[in-house]
């Protein structure tokens, strides 16, 4: 026999959110973006009224994107991996509940704008400073063991889960977020890229920076990619006492 | 030169896109780079395996040479041999660059790039990071376009769709209508030169490996203004995916290059054709068959993806998939750690959304539509032509409109060779950053000189268009008829065609065209209204639909992807050549132009025996410049 679940979705413009529900059809391994495309077809409520469609960003639909990031049962994720089945089950439910994040602007529905992350990249000098797209032979050496924490490291998708999980992280604050100080750590480590690496931690120790995270730790418990990323900011912490004498003493790092 | 005449608009953000936005910034032009998400979360993420360089890094003797061999050989002969040389004569340094850049490559134990295997070829000339190369080597584009956009030479328009190109009286690009997907406000973006780097067309598939963002939209709105389309009718399907009610989510070949294995249970009273036409029992009853292997003990289970796919669907046809299902096993079972180690992120993937551990039990997976070696018709000429320096590179047939990446036609010819695609990406990108700067200085007439009507004309084109479908009032669905129009293709346009479905095809085509005049879109608002964005989407999709599937009709032959039963046979004589489409109101124009096999004449595309070939190029220029 057919089994049915309840979507509750919190969705509407900027000062005007409200929860809808949908009476859906369930089928195995079958994640959250696919019923809002099944209600984008069709969409009528619960209640039998036909609705407009809800708007809701997805990508890659394989979590590497970091498109589909919302807020499921309170938990900040991607949806696209959000099976719908497994989690009823776990929660003994029959509805589940999603929503946007809420320390982002709401463009519409499930959207948000997460443009900020972004900027803050830009602010931390988030890129190798080369000295162009040229023949100029191969980079750096760097043994295996490092390249497996880097690679760790670079797989963030600038989602944005660990951001809006972040006690620290609102629509108002100046905190850099999260993700960021792992971005940092990405970067300095590698052997070109250390030689801004005295530039990239001043940044984390103004305003918004390393002294702004209240150690909540509730980032590392979302990340979706696994970033270790109170690992990151412990390292960073360090790196930015070394740098503090350092500039006390006035000393270059070469 | 005035800053408003040096300014190009780059349209999408995958590799190909961003590697020109980068170059281009580069050579002192303003960029404006549109992309319709954030440039992070462009579908080259979804890239897996790895990149191609004969690097020669494991004492096997390979050579670039041997790399464009093997890529002129995938692509069945099909593609023009000049830009494939030069691409691959290019790749070592690419990878140098990338890895300079800092993306995070495999290394071995002295600290240098490390090399895996992959399709359709003898050597270990994959470099990669992990089993999400793609989204690595996006990244490392994505940080350079940033640098940039730091220094004011690139400005991002994100969250924007192309809607249209601006053509001048004379027919010269001079700018694009741009949609802002927020608040579906349309601008005339002025540039001297547009590219077009908008990758594959999955979606209209609906279920492929693609991310949502592959329409072939923007190709299709090119191709209805007169931009020619060429080799549409190739689409690779790729044989290991799995299958999902939103997607078909891809599982890399480099789990096979690996050591992966595909097989189902035997069965020794069926028979199955060889390449030879023998038929030989399928496996030993009860116990597991590796046909790849067993049918091409040379490449085994890394045949190029066209072959695989077909032998997979043979199997499942004949009664042997896995469970009666359409599905095989993908074996990675036998591993060691540390192999598994290297796809990990793929094996997790597999995990999440199947719930079996494929590090204990094989994977089920089935061939899923993966890329499109069709596209934009763009020019090349070759190193050595005397006319090399008065045409540009990667233009399409439309003056000052550039193409680049999955989008545009070349380098794959009629299949592609795994990990080629990143390369061909990030190379294509970084020609258009030389080629452009080259276009413009060479325009007689610049855009502080065009008429300001000019735009206003193009702009209230699109105007109407978006007031009209939006007014639309009937009774039909747009998610319905993208629903029914991938049911057809799937069925009649993928791994196997033939002639009598592809002619019905066609003809629901035309009947989907025809209720697509009466949809309704359910949502009026103005405000990333995402039912309309798709509905002005579909009809491009549906232009781009009509290019397959005649392409296919009229290619009487199997060559690469195509494969039809009623013609099984490539055939040199009559289809050794480019199909071109032009856009005729009823159905697409089809033409077709010779293919440039300078270096190399068509042999047969033989994967059953195991020879490492020293070929032989001929014709090779004396001198080849270099992209960067």
């Amino acid at each position: 026999m057919d089994e049915y679940f309840t979507l509750k979705v919190f969705r509407g413009s900027p000062g005007n959110q409200y929860f809808e529900e949908f009476y859906l059809k369930l089928y195995p391994f079958t994640n959250v973006i696919s019923y809002l495309m099944d209600i984008r077809k069709d969409p009528i409520n619960s209640k039998g009224e036909r609705v407009e469609p809800i708007a809701f960003e997805t990508g890659c639909l394989e979590e590497v994107c970091g498109s589909c990031s919302m807020l499921i049962n309170g938990r900040p994720r991607q949806a696209c991996t959000a099976l719908v089945d497994k989690i009823l089950e776990e929660t003994k439910s029959k509805t589940i509940t999603v929503a946007p994040f809420t320390k982002f602007p709401l463009v519409r529905d499930l959207i948000v704008d997460r443009t900020k992350m972004f900027e803050n990249l830009k602010k931390i000098h988030g890129w190798i400073e080369v000295d162009g797209a040229f023949d100029k032979g191969p980079g750096p050496r760097i043994s295996p063991e490092k390249q497996d924490v880097m690679y760790n490291l670079s797989t963030c998708m600038t989602c944005g889960c660990c951001v809006e999980a972040c006690p620290q992280s609102g629509d108002q604050s100046k905190f850099l977020g999260p993700q960021i100080f792992s971005q940092v750590r990405y970067f300095n480590s590698n052997p070109t890229g250390a030689y801004q690496k005295a530039e990239r931690l001043h940044v984390v120790m103004g305003e918004g920076g390393i002294s702004d995270c209240g150690n909540a730790q509730n980032c590392v418990k979302v990340c979706p990619k696994n970033l270790p990323l109170t690992e990151s900011i412990a390292a960073i912490g360090r790196d930015v006492t070394v740098q503090a004498i350092k500039d006390l003493f006035s000393l270059t790092d070469r | 030169m005035k800053q408003e005449d040096k300014s190009v608009i780059v349209v999408g953000g995958g590799l190909a896109g961003l590697s020109a936005a980068m170059k281009l910034a580069e050579s002192g032009c303003f960029v404006k780079l549109i992309s319709v998400t954030k440039v992070k979360r462009s579908h080259s993420v979804c890239a897996q395996g790895g990149i191609n360089a004969a690097i020669n890094a494991k004492g096997e003797d390979d050579h670039p040479y041997i790399h464009a061999y093997d890529t002129i050989k995938g692509g069945d002969f099909l593609a023009d041999q000049p830009p494939i040389l030069e691409m691959c004569l290019a790749a070592p340094k690419i990878i140098e660059m990338m890895d300079r850049f800092g993306c995070p490559f495999n290394r071995t134990m002295e600290g240098t790039l490390d090399f895996r295997r992959f399709g359709g070829t003898l050597y270990n000339r994959t470099a990669f990071c992990g089993a999400s190369t793609g989204q690595q080597l996006l990244y490392a584009l994505d940080e350079q376009v940033r640098r940039y956009e730091a220094l004011g030479m690139i400005k991002k328009y994100e969250n924007h769709e192309f809607m249209r190109l601006i053509l001048d009286d004379e027919g010269i690009t001079r700018g694009a209508i741009i949609m802002d997907l927020f608040n579906l406000r349309l601008d005339a973006m002025k540039a001297d030169a547009v590219v077009i780097a908008t990758g594959g067309l999955g979606l209209i598939f609906k279920k492929s490996t693609n991310s949502t963002f592959c329409t072939g939209a923007a190709n299709g709105r090119l191709y209805r203004q007169g931009m020619h389309y060429a080799n549409g009718e190739f689409i690779q399907i790729h044989p290991t995916s799995i299958p999902g009610r939103d997607k078909m989510r891809l599982m890399s070949e480099s789990a096979r290059g690996e050591g992966g294995r595909i097989w189902v249970y035997g069965d020794s009273t069926k028979t199955i054709s060889n390449p030879k036409g023998e038929k030989v029992p399928c496996g030993k009853t009860g116990e597991p068959w590796y046909f790849l292997e067993e049918l091409y003990p040379a490449f085994g289970n890394l045949v190029p993806r066209d072959i695989a796919a077909r032998e997979i669907l043979k199997v499942c046809e004949s009664g042997l998939g896995i469970d009666g299902k359409m599905q095989v096993y993908l074996d990675v079972t036998h591993l060691s750690s540390e192999k598994l180690h290297k796809i990990e992120s793929i094996l997790e993937m597999y995990q999440k959304f199947t719930g079996e551990d494929p590090r204990k039990v094989p994977m089920r997976i089935f061939p899923g539509v993966h890329y499109s070696m069709g596209g934009a018709f763009v020019d090349w000429p070759a190193a050595d032509d005397p006319d090399r320096w008065e045409r540009f590179r990667q233009m399409t047939n439309l003056k000052g409109c550039f193409n680049v990446g999955e989008s545009d036609f070349q380098y794959h010819g009629a299949n592609r060779l795994g990990a080629n695609s990143l390369l061909s990406c990030i190379f294509g990108g970084l020609v258009v950053g030389k080629e452009v700067p080259r276009y413009l200085e060479s325009l007689k007439k610049k855009n502080s000189q065009i008429d300001q009507s000019i735009f206003e004309r193009e702009k209230n084109i699109e105007e109407a268009f978006k007031k009209d479908l939006l007014s639309r009032n009937g009774n039909e669905n747009v998610y319905q008829l993208h629903d029914e129009l991938a049911e057809i293709l799937v069925l009649n346009a993928t791994v196997k065609r033939n002639n009598k479905d592809l002619q019905k095809t066609l003809i629901k085509l035309k009947e989907i065209r025809e209720r697509y005049k009466n949809i309704n879109l359910q949502d009026t608002s103005s405000f990333a209204n995402q039912t309309y964005i798709f509905a002005n989407q579909f009809q491009a999709m549906l232009d781009i639909a009509f290019v397959i599937v005649k392409g296919a009709l009229l290619r009487n032959e199997s060559r690469g992807a195509h494969f039809k039963e009623d013609y099984p046979e490539r055939d040199d004589k009559n289809f050794l050549k480019t199909t071109i489409a032009t856009y005729k109101e009823d159905e697409p124009e089809i033409s077709y132009r010779p293919v440039d096999l300078r270096y190399l004449k068509p042999v047969l595309r033989d994967y059953s025996v195991a020879k490492k070939v020293k070929p032989h190029l001929e014709n090779l220029p004396e001198t080849i410049g270099s992209p960067f």
